[in-house]
């Protein structure tokens, strides 16, 4: 018996000041990859063009800036918390700025130095 | 298929297949590849992904221990789109279904990549170009392994397509199979533009971006005629094209049979048409082409060369080989104009902010005095060998035409001193291109045996447009009426003066401007050798009396428009089908 595969949906904005570049891109790509099922992102706010959320290349394309509002779609087993997980990502600014990580001292918020 | 636009540094059209000139050359031998190599091919990628992640994994721990996390953090996207496997996917599909050779299929795939963020707004992600091209590289290199083909190995007709050519590169064309060049770069009066016009191949320069839209492997149409460049042209367009060019190379062979006659108008007035040359050994290029002297021999490519500055011998050599080539004909050397060029510019130790305005040619030559001295040492004696005359570039005041005088007469003087015999009565004159000297050429007149005119530095001083910057290129024309009226005052100075005038300028390569240039009073005009069987066979075809007339009325417009609108309808009726 075959199951359907699931899909699940959510919208959520770029938090960030300098917007969805390298290191949030590999944030959210390194996440995606661990869910099995497909991931698509489209910037709404933006070109609208689906790309693979997986796609360290395609999700650097999404010219995501500060406020820019992502939706994120899932499609597969784990769609539901795969969907969840990155949307927490998300606003939670890649994690990027979370006092207990011992990187953001050395990667303070600020467009240019993130290469 | 895709069509760009760009400026035409010389006529006629080539198809070939494309060579990408990477900054480190890298070629892409070929397109495709035979259906039983595909899974060879495709293991090829996975094996160069695996080393370029490898690679930057080494890379990244360096710069890690030796700089700190934010510096490797560069390499984490690199990483990342290494381990894309929807990229892979997307260059693993082009080996597959089209048979594409892996490398050509990277670059593809990349080059995709690339024009895509070249279309951001952000100028942040526009920079993602570089990081792209660079991956592009990494996975290349480890592709085609550290081998990297020159163009000598070419086996079959190609168009080189670079971001900008350096003058060795340009030189080193001459050997090859390349049929044409497309650059991004490049203004059609510098260096690199001379240098391609003196190749006689189909060029087309200023395209911003075609060494990103083009693979290598990519069919290529490079219609330097039209200034367009056509990527992967459907089949309509390239048997339009493949007309053309039996047509383009009828003409050429009819131009050739005028190699023997002389350039005299109807009214059976001579004119000379001289050969510009770079290298020596194009003095018989210029020969074949039907010059009867060489205007104007650019010395500084002797210095462009990567072995760095040539001794006193070893130009000698060179300024010997380029008269002896000449046959007897007269020849005319100028001192090094360098300085203003990129490649002197990069070689200094603060860049000029104006380069143009700044310490280059004759002042240059004038603070490094010993150097000068070797110039002119090297070619009194090469004087020797053939009927010579020597030319100063951008003499700007009288003071500064005595002091290079000064320097020669001593030279002259160390030479005698040395037993060396020399000739005294050598012509000596100047090369007008400034502003300055055009308002003081009657006091020029009376202190030189020649004058030279250089309308490509002229033209950008008296417009006060720099010559080499692609975004203002639209305001750099000789057909500014400005321009036009000094040199008809330039002109008649000179002819009152009885002072020997000729035009060395790109400018009288053209045949827009033959019939006014003629018609101010010139009589001698110095050109690449590719366009003197054109120049000729318009000058037989019309009248002193006719280009007269037409200089006159060219003076009366008050607007570039009107004197290129009037010119191209004269010139066309005497070139119906020239591509002008």
């Amino acid at each position: 018996m075959s199951t359907a595969p699931s899909e699940a949906i959510c919208e959520v904005a770029v938090p960030n000041r300098e917007g969805l570049h390298a290191r949030p891109v590999m944030r959210f790509v390194d996440l995606a990859s661990r869910f099995r099922a497909e991931v698509t992102v489209s910037n709404i706010s933006g070109s609208k063009e689906r790309v693979d959320g997986k796609s360290a290349m395609q999700m650097m394309l999404l010219e995501a800036v500060q406020g820019a509002v992502l939706r994120i779609e899932a499609r597969g087993e784990d769609a539901a918390e795969a969907v969840k997980a990155l949307a927490a990502l998300v606003s939670k600014s890649f994690g990027m700025y979370a006092p207990n990580e011992g990187q953001a001292a050395s990667n303070p918020p600020g467009g240019p130095s993130d290469p | 298929m895709e069509i760009l636009r760009g400026t035409s540094v010389a006529p006629g059209a080539v198809i070939g297949e494309a060579v990408i000139l990477e900054a480190e050359e890298y070629r892409i031998p070929y397109r495709t590849v035979a259906a039983d190599r595909v899974d060879d091919e495709l293991k090829l990628l996975a094996e160069a992904i695996r080393n370029s992640i490898e690679e930057l994994g080494k890379q990244a721990e360096w710069l890690n221990t030796h700089l700190g996390r934010d510096a490797a953090n560069i390499f984490d996207w690199h990483v990342g789109v290494l381990k894309d496997e929807r990229l892979r996917s997307q260059i693993e599909t082009l080996i597959r279904e089209k048979h594409a050779a892996t490398a050509h299929a990277t670059s593809v795939v990349m080059r995709n990549y690339q024009r895509r963020f070249l279309q951001m707004n952000d100028p942040l992600l526009v920079e993602r170009i570089r990081d792209v091209q660079d991956i592009e590289r990494r996975l290349l290199r480890h592709i085609l392994g550290e081998s990297r083909e020159d163009l000598t190995h070419l086996s079959k007709p190609a168009v080189l397509i670079a971001h900008d050519l350096t003058p060795t590169q340009g030189a080193q064309l001459a050997d090859t199979k390349v049929v044409g060049v497309a650059l991004d770069v490049g203004a059609s009066t510098s260096h690199t533009a001379i240098l391609l016009r003196s190749l006689g191949r189909p060029g087309v320069i200023g395209l911003n971006d075609v060494s990103i839209r083009v693979s290598g492997g990519d069919t290529v149409i490079i219609d330097g005629s039209n200034q367009l460049v056509i990527i992967n042209p459907d089949e309509a367009t390239l048997n339009e094209y493949r007309s053309r060019q039996e047509a383009f190379v009828r003409f050429s062979t009819e131009l050739d049979a005028l190699t023997h006659l002389p350039a005299v108008t109807r009214d059976g007035h001579r004119i000379e048409l001289y050969a510009n040359i770079e290298f020596p050994h194009e003095a018989k290029v210029g020969a074949s082409k039907g010059a009867t002297g060489i205007g104007l021999y650019r010395t500084e490519f002797l210095f462009l060369m990567p072995s760095g500055a040539p001794s006193e011998q070893e130009q000698y050599e060179a300024y010997c080989e380029a008269i002896r080539g000449a046959n007897g004909r007269p020849i005319t050397i100028r001192t090094f104009d360098l300085g203003a060029d990129k490649y002197t510019q990069q070689r200094r130790f603060e860049q000029e902010r104006n380069p143009m305005l700044g310490l280059r040619s004759i002042r240059f030559s004038l603070q490094n005095l010993d150097q000068f001295k070797v110039q002119l040492r090297a070619i009194l004696r090469a004087a020797a060998v053939g009927s010579v005359r020597l030319m100063f570039p951008l003499i700007n005041s009288l003071m500064e035409f005595r002091q290079a005088k000064m320097t020669l007469y001593d030279a002259m003087e160390d030479l005698e001193d040395e037993g060396q015999e020399v000739r005294r009565d050598l012509a000596v004159g100047m090369m007008l291109e400034t502003p300055a000297a055009a308002i003081q050429v009657k006091e020029f007149c009376r202190e030189v045996d020649f004058i030279s005119i250089g309308t490509n530095d002229l033209v950008q001083y008296v417009l006060a447009v720099d010559r080499g910057n692609e975004q203002v290129s639209q305001y750099y024309s000789p057909s500014h009426p400005a321009v036009l009226r000094l040199l008809r005052d330039v002109l008649r100075a000179c002819t009152r003066a009885r002072v020997d005038c000729s035009l060395c300028g790109e400018m009288a390569g053209r045949p827009l401007y033959t019939m006014f240039l003629i018609g101010i009073g010139l009589r001698t005009l110095s050109m690449a050798p590719a366009n003197i069987p054109e120049i000729k066979k318009l000058i037989r075809l019309t009248s002193l009396t006719h280009m007269e007339r037409i200089a006159r009325r060219v003076l009366t417009f008050d607007t570039e428009r009107q004197v290129n609108n009037y010119l191209r309808d004269e010139t066309r009726k005497l070139l119906p089908e020239d591509p002008i």
